[in-house]
């Protein structure tokens, strides 16, 4: 498969490990944090961290938009899945994800008519199929499905389709690692920066990091390849005591990002004063709103959503975890009260939040040395 | 009787959909609530079909439900499937299907040409498969209150002589053998409802194994632990029970598990493993390692087994669970499925 195969290819990958290994002082400790959870997917789905320096820690950041939503959101949306002519519509990230009284998926076995869409854009398409019904879009993500979610909202004012809505809770990136960084027990050297997020808004908004924080990060793409050519950029930026944003994922990001989806959400949306994240907190000018102008397709103008605030229960550790103070496995309730099947804390939410990977690719993992023994044969 | 419903672990407040799927929520409702107020307090393996004493004679048993949207998919259909898969499960349990008896749950509405189109499929996969049909019963339910047509087929298997296969046969160092890729039925279906603005030149992969577990058995024979054929759930699924039931570790050389370009490609894009995704003409076998070359041998040269491979061994480590392995040393734990698999976009 081309653009997968060739950074997947086991002798780079055993070359740049070896690199790492080569870069790395072994008298000093390094805490990299992958912003992404795509990133942090592929660390465990490929068994990344077994090529790593046992010095080295990969710390799982707040990119995981299904996570850092708070249940109080899941219950608002859900809310409007109860009334009778509404069709609810989700990304399939969201169907398991629970809010106080059931996730989705469970709304949609007591007979509410709750649909999976790949895009927004799929569930205007159903709004114009379902005349009599009103379909509502429950939107989630970073920069990365914001303006599709945006050229939606676009084309139901242009095709003047009313009876489509969407629940916004888009969030955006900066604000969640400026809060990170803030944070008193903060412990990251660098950054593997979002690399799915910056195909929209390129690399500049990174440079605080490097200059003010003191940081480097560099922009990275998803496969195994980049993942580790990344962490051969931090470690060569930390060696010369240099702090750049650098841009590993050229082929995907462009520096100044996309110019025409930026202008499409910059129509569309605006910034709230604050939004709640779970794990964090509230994080001021952190999410996006849709604007005035498009208030009759704005889920939360069109009805009454009940504003719910549900806290996530004191045992859970996620922001520790979140924060790179706790390793996923160290919470209390990991694995135990707190597992992919009824997770109680963030990050067990979605199979791209730490805890989740951890539990599902790494827990009860053993070192078994058995290749040899299996390619005798084959 | 009290003994009985002491043992019912089920507390899950409603059925949901994950009860269906094949994964863990399916595995705690048969160990919770089926097992112990069908089974009673005799521990039985829960196998892909039953074997009953019948007057001296062992026989194998096993029904399936089908239930499948939609009805026709590019490979296949619900009538043919509804065959299929349970020879397949009397095979993967080391018996030739006999006869099959079939039960028709049918919507009111349902237009003739369907129903018809459905019973020629079973018609001739029956006839491919070796298999006879010996009756059935038909009910019809109001219009909406079943999505057109559900079919369960039972049926009844001779055992193969030579085969012996049971968890507690599988021995650390036997090898791990799939018949072919892995995914395409479940991907093919996935795309054919249409939900997802995605095309790809793929089929499902349903047929009958039978002619492959015959010839395994006559290359090996007893060299044949254990058999399964990974259906919904996939083969991360079917292997997690093995290797719970067994007590061993499974450890995968995901190099070596046959998948084809198109669901590869469709499980990059939607986020999905393809070991999670539902096969119904593949089955997986743990071979003596011994034997293990034999037996892949035996089953390249049967028609339709030329993409078979050994995709991996078990060990002692890591007990109970199913370890994958990469080419350049990293590994990753791959557990059962939990509910459908989910399409990740964001």
């Amino acid at each position: 498969m081309r653009f997968v195969d060739e950074f997947r290819e086991p002798e780079l990958i055993t070359r740049t490990a070896d690199e790492i290994r080569r870069l790395a002082n072994p008298a000093r400790h390094y805490r990299f944090m992958e912003v992404c959870g795509g990133h942090t997917h592929s660390i465990y789905r490929f068994g990344l961290k077994d090529l790593l320096p046992s010095n080295m820690d990969l710390v799982h950041g707040p990119g995981c938009p299904v996570c850092v939503l708070p249940m109080g959101r899941i219950d608002d949306g859900l809310s409007m899945a109860e009334r009778p002519d509404v069709i609810f519509t989700a990304f399939g990230d969201m169907m398991r994800v629970p809010g106080t009284k059931g996730s989705p998926l469970e709304y949609k076995a007591r007979g509410m008519d709750v649909r999976i869409v790949y895009s927004p854009s799929d569930a205007l398409k159903l709004a114009r199929a379902n005349p009599d019904k009103h379909v509502m879009f429950f939107a989630i993500g970073f920069e990365t499905t914001a303006p599709s979610t945006a050229l939606t909202l676009m084309r139901a004012r242009a095709q003047g389709i009313h009876n489509f809505s969407v629940f916004c809770n888009h969030v955006t990136i900066i604000p969640a690692i400026r809060a990170i960084l803030d944070s008193p027990d903060m412990r990251i050297d660098a950054f593997i920066g979002p690399g799915h997020v910056s195909t929209v808004i390129g690399c500049r908004p990174y440079a605080w990091i490097a200059s003010n924080e003191d940081k480097p990060i560099v922009v990275t793409g998803f496969e195994p390849l980049d993942i580790l050519q990344s962490i051969v950029m931090l470690l060569r930026q930390l060696k010369g005591k240099e702090k750049r944003v650098e841009n590993q994922y050229k082929r995907a990001v462009p520096w100044e990002g996309n110019r025409a989806a930026l202008k499409a959400m910059a129509e569309v949306f605006e910034l709230r004063p604050y939004f709640e994240w779970r794990g964090l907190g509230f994080i001021s000018q952190s999410a996006l709103r849709i604007r005035e102008s498009y208030a009759e397709w704005d889920a939360e103008r069109r009805f009454s959503v009940p504003g719910v605030r549900v806290t996530d229960p004191k045992a859970a550790q996620c922001g520790e975890v979140l924060k790179g103070v706790l390793k996923p496995a160290q919470c209390k309730l990991f694995g135990k009260e707190c597992t992919p099947e009824h997770p109680v804390g963030a990050l067990m939410v979605s199979s791209e939040g730490s805890c989740a990977a951890y539990y599902n690719f790494e827990h009860r993992k053993r070192v078994v040395q058995i290749r040899p023994a299996v390619q005798e044969v084959a | 009787m009290t003994s009985v419903v002491s043992k019912i672990r089920f507390r899950d407040p409603q059925v949901e959909m994950a009860h269906g799927a094949g994964g863990k929520a399916s595995r705690r409702l048969i160990d919770g609530l089926f097992a112990p107020l069908l089974f009673g307090s005799v521990p039985v393996p829960l196998g892909d079909a039953a074997h009953v004493n019948v007057n001296g004679t062992c026989v194998a048993i096993t029904t399936d439900s089908f239930v499948v949207s939609p009805l026709r998919f590019p490979g296949g259909s619900i009538g043919e499937l509804a065959v299929n898969g349970t020879v397949n499960d009397l095979a993967v349990s080391g018996a030739r299907a006999q006869a099959l008896v079939v039960s028709y749950v049918l919507e009111a509405g349902l237009p003739t040409e369907i129903l018809e189109a459905e019973v020629r499929a079973m018609a001739d996969a029956a006839r491919a498969a070796g298999v006879i049909i010996a009756g059935g019963d038909t009910k019809v339910v109001e219009h909406g209150k079943a999505d057109r047509m559900y079919i369960t087929t039972s049926g009844i298997g001779q055992l193969i002589p030579g085969l012996s296969i049971s968890p507690a046969a599988v021995r650390s160092g036997d090898k791990i053998l799939l018949s072919g890729p892995i995914g395409d039925h479940g991907i093919t279906i996935l795309l054919a409802r249409g939900d997802l603005d995605l095309e790809a030149d793929l089929c499902s992969d349903t047929r009958s194994v039978l002619p492959l577990v015959e010839a395994l058995a006559e290359a090996v024979g007893a060299g044949v632990h254990w058999m399964r054929d990974p259906t919904r759930g996939g083969v991360a699924t079917t292997l997690n029970e093995l290797a719970h039931d067994c007590g061993l570790g499974v450890v995968l050389a995901e190099d070596l598990i046959p998948v084809r370009d198109q669901v590869r490609g469709a499980c990059e894009l939607l986020g999905l493993d393809p070991l999670h995704i539902a096969n119904e003409g593949q089955f997986l076998a743990v071979v003596a390692a011994e034997q293990a070359e034999t037996a892949l041998d035996a089953l390249r040269k049967t028609p339709g087994g030329q993409d078979a491979a050994l995709i991996g061994e078990i060990g002692e480590q890591p007990a109970g669970s199913v370890l994958v392995t990469t080419l350049y040393g990293g590994s990753r734990m791959v557990d059962m499925l939990v509910g459908d698999p989910l399409p990740r976009i964001c």
